[in-house]
């Protein structure tokens, strides 16, 4: 499972970043949506993955076989803010189009 | 505790959120009474973060810890109040009151809820200077920055918006390399607490302690992108002198934001044990680059709003180097340049605004460069009412000569006294932990070279300016706008005058922060409040 976690991070944060360096605005939100669902499932990650075991104490319970939710909360948190950010970004990209007429992020037309 | 006062500390949090809440509700056509909220509530601002900045300050030992929710310190949120960040909220709440009384004359009639983001900006800046949680600073970083997206974009044209777009591409993915970085070392230390950190990674065994320095590493990279190292400052100069004035004159706030959570992360986490001195050269090395990119800027910045974006890139690159020198008496010199050139470049981005009124935007700009800078500002606000200023000229050439000095450092004002400081601290440098002559040599030179090089550009600017305009066209500036700068010029005055204090209050200032422990054992040994009808009910900040 950690290795499919890795295999998962990694595909997603190489094309956010592929992305991120394209010339379109489009590709822009897109490649930091990309990127910040890869931040995410690592913050996730670094509690430790295991399945079953919620935080959850009782009587019996020992905590270090439980899942951290640290790192859940943490998530949860970033998710929200990075959603928020992505949001106001796709505002700004509008008001971008608008302005230039073109979705380059510089602002400039089609040059062959 | 200290009763009453002990509460004030999460008052610059809560004040700007409670204003710009209320901001919100008032009409955005009845522009008189939200200005008059707003500035009502920097103004307290300033009497709130003068009072801390007092008090702790004082002779008595002030806890300046405050748990959040009354909860134990690695548990809960803390909020730490030390001799850093008063000062750094002082100069906050300074500068943000002048930009605000600024942007009165016209700057906030251009766009829609100006004041509520200026609040909430205030307010993330405030959060992130008094906060003792890693994750915590992130939202604060968050608050600032979402904040700091609508303020670049106030005003609304082409140029700003597409410097606003870059603005928000790099800020989105620094704020991304800051998650990573924060999971990271939470990963390997399995705390989040700063101070519970600091007491943590002297004791990390040697096979996390790589993964935890690659976290240190990361973060630091989301906080140098915001203090414009090179190679990660491009966005800065465009950014800065898109945004209107006001707004340019808080963002000097901003850059030096990063400056302060690297000062205090590796005073704090990276005192001593074995990852003493982690990063100190990346800072010394990206810290001559940028200084000697921000040179060479400053000399070919032909519209006065790019060089003062360059000058911020000077500035952070002075601070950086020191940071990597990393000796007491040098930085003690360094938080005094730092006040100082935050309160000059803030005063110098209004200014600008003032001088280039009335002439044609881009006389100044070689028309070959002009496309790079894009068409010119396409809703420039309409004219405020009140009372114009006499004698305009001779004041805006007064305070443009003053900020030359201020940049160069040269006497008599606080430049002058700042670079001095470090300059002969850096010299007298011989005793034991001494970085390596020749960097020290360099440091000299370059600081002295990017003296010289504001002194070129700004006479430059200044002759083209004042003395050069061939119509000789009067600006028309309100009171209203060139109090905030002589404000903030006159700041740097009492800076010069009160010298000696203020070193004293810098020197001790480093001297905590190079004894990590002070910092520790205050956030661990803070008590939970144990029954609060024992206190005395004058505040209303406590009911969190």
């Amino acid at each position: 499972m950690e290795i499919i976690l890795s295999i998962a991070i990694g595909v997603m944060t190489t094309c956010g970043v592929w992305l991120l360096l394209r010339p379109r605005t489009y590709q822009v939100i897109i490649g930091l949506s990309m990127l910040s669902y890869a931040v995410n499932l690592f913050i996730f990650g670094v509690g430790g993955v295991k399945t079953n075991v919620p935080p959850l104490l009782g009587d019996d319970v020992v905590t270090s076989t439980l899942a951290d939710p640290v790192p859940q909360a943490l998530v949860l948190t970033a998710i929200v803010i990075g959603f928020a950010t992505t949001a106001l970004f796709l505002v700004v990209l509008l008001a971008s189009r608008g302005l230039t007429g073109t979705d380059h992020v510089d602002g400039r037309g089609d040059r062959k | 505790m200290n009763g009453w006062a002990h509460h004030l500390i999460i008052a610059p949090v809560l004040l700007p959120l409670a204003a710009a809440a209320v901001l919100l509700f008032i009409d955005e056509r009845s522009r008189m009474t939200k200005g008059l909220v707003s500035s009502a509530a920097a103004l307290l601002l300033v009497v709130v973060s003068f009072v801390l900045f007092r008090i702790e300050s004082g002779p008595n030992d002030f806890e300046g810890v405050y748990l959040l929710g009354n909860w134990m310190a690695p548990f809960g949120i803390v909020l730490v109040l030390d001799a850093l960040s008063a000062l750094m909220l002082l100069l906050t709440s300074l500068l943000g009151l002048a930009a605000l009384v600024y942007s009165l004359a016209r700057w906030h009639t251009v766009g829609a809820h100006f004041h509520t983001m200026f609040q909430l900006l205030l307010m993330g800046v405030n959060g992130a200077f008094l906060t003792g949680d890693l994750f915590n600073l992130f939202v604060f970083f968050e608050v600032m920055l979402a904040a700091s997206y609508g303020l670049l974009l106030h005003g609304s044209g082409p140029l700003r918006v597409k410097a606003g777009m870059h603005y928000i591409a790099v800020n989105l993915a620094a704020a991304l390399l800051f998650l990573i970085g924060v999971s990271l070392i939470y990963g390997t230390t399995g705390t989040l607490n700063m101070a519970d950190l600091a007491a943590r990674i002297p004791d990390i065994e040697p096979d996390r302690r790589m993964l935890m320095e690659a976290g240190a590493g990361v973060l630091g990279i989301a906080f140098l992108i915001k203090a414009g190292m090179w190679p990660l400052c491009f966005w800065l100069p465009t950014a800065y002198s898109a945004a209107s004035a006001p707004v340019a004159g808080v963002f000097a706030i901003l850059s030096k934001l990063g400056i302060y959570v690297i000062l205090r992360l590796t005073m704090l986490l990276f005192g001593d044990g074995p990852s003493a001195g982690f990063g100190a050269n990346v800072l010394l090395y990206g810290g001559i680059a940028t200084l000697a990119f921000g040179i060479i800027g400053v000399l070919a910045s032909q519209a006065l709003g790019r060089l003062a974006g360059f000058s911020v890139l000077v500035s952070s690159g002075t601070l950086l180097m020191v940071l990597g020198i990393n000796d007491g008496a040098v930085s003690s010199g360094a938080l005094l340049y730092l006040v100082s050139s935050t309160l000059t470049i803030g005063a110098f981005f209004m200014l600008i605004e003032l001088v280039e009124r009335g002439q044609d935007a881009g006389a100044n700009v070689l028309a070959v460069t002009m496309e790079a800078y894009g068409d010119a500002d396409a809703d420039e606000p309409e004219e405020g009412d009140g009372v114009t200023m006499p004698g305009t000229m001779a004041i805006l050439g007064t305070c443009f000569a003053a900020c030359g000095i201020l940049l160069a450092g040269l006497p008599p004002l606080s430049g002058f006294v700042a670079k001095f400081a470090m300059l002969s601290a850096m010299m007298g440098t011989g005793a034991i932990g001494v970085p390596p002559t020749a960097a020290v040599w360099t440091l000299v030179v370059l600081v002295i070279l990017s003296g010289v090089a504001s002194l070129i550009a700004m006479t430059r600017a200044g002759i083209r300016t004042f003395w050069g305009s061939i119509e000789g066209t009067v600006p028309r500036v309100l009171v209203i706008e060139i109090v905030p700068v002589m404000f903030l010029l006159g700041l740097t005055l009492l800076l010069t005058i009160q010298a000696g204090p203020a070193m004293q209050y810098m020197d001790t200032t480093i001297r905590t922060l190079a004894t990590p422990s002070t910092y520790i054992d205050a956030v661990k040994n803070a008590t939970v409040i144990s029954d609060y009808d024992d206190k005395p009910k004058t505040s209303t900040e406590g009911a969190d």
